[in-house]
């Protein structure tokens, strides 16, 4: 009986193909570690956001007069809207954390390289679209922190030439941020931008189940047909779609071994989360900063303004530079070399288990930037962190720099011909 | 409306420069959100010397005497001064306007004051009024200096008196209050008052976030649940994974 409804739905739609050729027979390297959960991570936070989202709609008033108060009714009236808020707020920095992660591995492990090009695009497009979100989502409660940093962000748009004062006018909808601009960024945050971000998902695994994961030994799974020895060949059953293009080693079924480790990490990774969640919501005024419970005024300017932590790396190179315009191109490239690293990375060797020493202090020394600029970005300014962020702004561009300089020639550590453990 | 809005945007400009946080340091409030008794004697206080001028507009009086164990009847007997209905909100008959007028600022609402400030913040600014005639109303703060607030806890407190200090700044030495001593005349003893200030300051942070305790009481059964299955998800992938070599 089951397996007459089964075979009705294949006949129309393809079910069970789609199943196994993404799912159950889809193979994966055997070697994943612990920066390989990141990806699982990242689509269940979204997955958090989507459906706590929805149900914030149906209690949030999207105008100036009533998104305050409405936050405030959701966090004190609704059944359990609190949990709904910080779910949802929560879920924000997670995401960042989880996708910072995801991208951190995609460096080291040189996930970027031929042939994943693309897949690292689509990623990059993601994150913009994620950063995008995050900023119109943050507008949303009216507080203080909302008002002054859109304000902030959006003037920003205003340091480009000629049509720098007609943009901000579009972006706003008005001469200032205004209820106008609230109606403008509901509408972008809860239809818009969740579409573009689900859609963009979707292109980043096609991408990534056409060419195949990567792995933390960078070494590729699918050989040329004819080249591996039957004995040599994993016993387990892939979907012909691959094994008829190329011979696999070292690869298991995605399903059931991933899955049972996503779990793992799955689970592991909401301890950490349900423990902000339930305990720490406002995590000391990163996740949640305290002027934001002020509602927003436009006459009282907060003491400091500042972004919410994840921009904070970006918004300190913006600061670092005195002209303005010079400042935002800044922080625009620092954005798009990112994008282009697999142009500027001119290595082979992927991993970094095999390449040289140099490039693992520029990516040490890289985190070490990281973690400084945002810093810097997230505290009251003084010169001494002028200067300090300064320098990162420096040596953050300097990695990229370096990295197209010595990958070229390269000195590294010979490949193992199969995957070591 | 649009003008005001303009003149806020130009507002930005020197306060940018003049950002400076509190001069002092704060008083640890070390308050107990479990202790309902500390809250209700919070919200007496709150009721009687607060809520003439300032809101708790988001929060709700039955909500409130439930959250903190006093029974409805008796709450709207002795809490509800203006005869609002147990379902309402926590608002005064102030007009903002005059009150701008006699204050200079309109009152904020406290609903959430604990998150914005911090409850340190306002412990330390309840026991920082001091006499300072120069001021409209004969005092002012030190956490908060210039405040528009007169020292409505005066009659429980007294008028405290200024300890100054010399301090150099910026090459002139200046005058700086940097405490206060009771002068003794008011109804409570030193430590009557730290208690009501710590209590009003309790009753505020639980007003901040009236979910606090429930949510603590719930993230620990999730966390427990979520350890239990961690445990289990574990032991799965250790089977499923040792055919994999």
């Amino acid at each position: 009986m089951f397996g007459k409804i089964i075979g009705w739905i294949d006949d129309r739609i393809p079910m069970t193909r789609v199943w196994n050729m993404h799912i159950a027979q889809y193979p994966a390297p055997k070697n994943f570690n612990f920066w390989y959960f990141f990806g699982s991570l990242a689509m269940l936070v979204l997955v958090n956001q989507i459906v706590t989202g929805i149900w914030l709609t149906m209690n949030f008033v999207p105008s100036a007069e009533g998104a305050f108060a409405s936050v405030e009714y959701i966090m004190r009236d609704v059944e359990y809207g609190w949990l709904l808020r910080y779910l949802h707020s929560t879920g924000a920095s997670a995401f960042f954390i989880v996708v910072y992660l995801h991208m951190f591995r995609g460096m080291i492990y040189g996930s970027y390289q031929k042939p994943r090009e693309l897949l690292w695009l689509f990623g990059m497009f993601i994150f913009l679209a994620l950063m995008a979100e995050a900023f119109m989502g943050y507008l949303l409660p009216w507080g203080q922190m909302s008002f002054w940093g859109a304000q902030v962000i959006i003037s920003l748009f205003g340091a480009i030439p000629v049509i720098g004062d007609d943009l901000t006018l579009w972006i706003r909808g008005d001469y200032v941020i205004s209820g106008a601009t609230l109606n403008r960024f509901f509408a972008l945050h809860v239809i818009a931008l969740p579409l573009v971000i689900v859609i963009l998902v979707f292109l980043h695994i096609v991408a990534l189940h056409e060419v195949g994961s990567n792995n933390p030994d960078g070494v590729e799974i699918k050989r040329k047909k004819g080249t591996v020895a039957e004995e040599d060949k994993p016993k387990f059953k892939f979907h012909e779609y691959y094994t008829n293009k190329k011979d696999i080693v070292d690869a298991i079924p995605f399903h059931p071994y991933y899955t049972v480790k996503d779990i793992v990490g799955v689970v592991g990774f909401l301890i950490l989360f349900c423990w902000v969640v339930f305990f720490m919501p406002a995590m000391n005024g990163f996740f949640l900063e305290a002027p934001n419970f002020e509602a927003a005024n436009p006459l009282k300017t907060p003491e400091h303004i500042f972004p919410v932590w994840y921009f904070t790396p970006f918004y300190a190179i913006l600061r670092a530079i005195p002209d303005k315009l010079i400042g935002v191109i800044a922080m625009g490239a620092s954005i798009v070399v990112l994008a282009l690293l697999p142009w500027i990375d001119r290595g082979s060797v992927r991993s970094i288990r095999y390449r040289c020493g140099f490039h693992k202090l520029n990516i040490a020394q890289f985190v070490v930037t990281f973690v400084i600029l945002g810093w810097v970005g997230a505290t009251p300014q003084t010169d001494f962190k002028t200067l300090l962020s300064q320098i990162t702004t420096v040596t953050y561009f300097m990695f990229f720099v370096l990295l197209f300089v010595y990958s070229k020639n390269e000195k590294t550590k010979p490949l193992p011909t199969r995957l070591t453990k | 409306m649009m003008k005001k809005l303009i003149i806020g945007l130009f507002a930005l400009l020197p306060s940018l420069t003049m950002a400076a946080g509190p001069s002092v340091p704060l008083m640890d409030a070390n308050i107990d959100l479990k202790d309902n008794a500390s809250l209700q004697r919070g919200a007496k206080l709150f009721m009687n010397y607060c809520l003439g001028c300032h809101q708790m507009q988001y929060q709700r009086y039955e909500r409130t005497f439930r959250d903190i164990g006093i029974p409805t009847e008796i709450g709207q007997e002795q809490l509800i001064f203006d005869g609002s209905k147990v379902g309402s909100h926590i608002k005064n008959a102030i007009d903002k306007d005059d009150a701008a007028k006699w204050f200079g600022a309109a009152p904020p609402d406290l609903t959430l004051v604990a998150r914005v400030r911090g409850t340190d913040w306002i412990y330390t600014y309840l026991k920082s009024f001091y006499k300072d005639e120069s001021r409209p109303f004969g005092v002012n703060n030190v956490v908060f200096p210039s405040v528009g607030m007169p020292h409505v806890l005066q009659e429980l407190q007294g008028l405290p008196t200024p300890i100054t200090e010399e301090v150099e700044e910026h090459g002139h030495t200046v005058t700086k209050v940097v405490g206060t001593e009771t002068d003794g005349s008011g109804e409570m003893s030193d430590d009557e008052y730290d208690r009501a200030a710590r209590d009003l300051t309790n009753f505020l942070a639980y007003v901040g976030e009236p979910s606090r305790l429930e949510s603590e009481a719930i993230g620990i059964k999730v966390i427990g649940f979520l350890v239990i299955l961690f445990i289990l998800a574990f032991m799965l992938k250790k089977e499923y994974w040792r055919d994999v070599h």
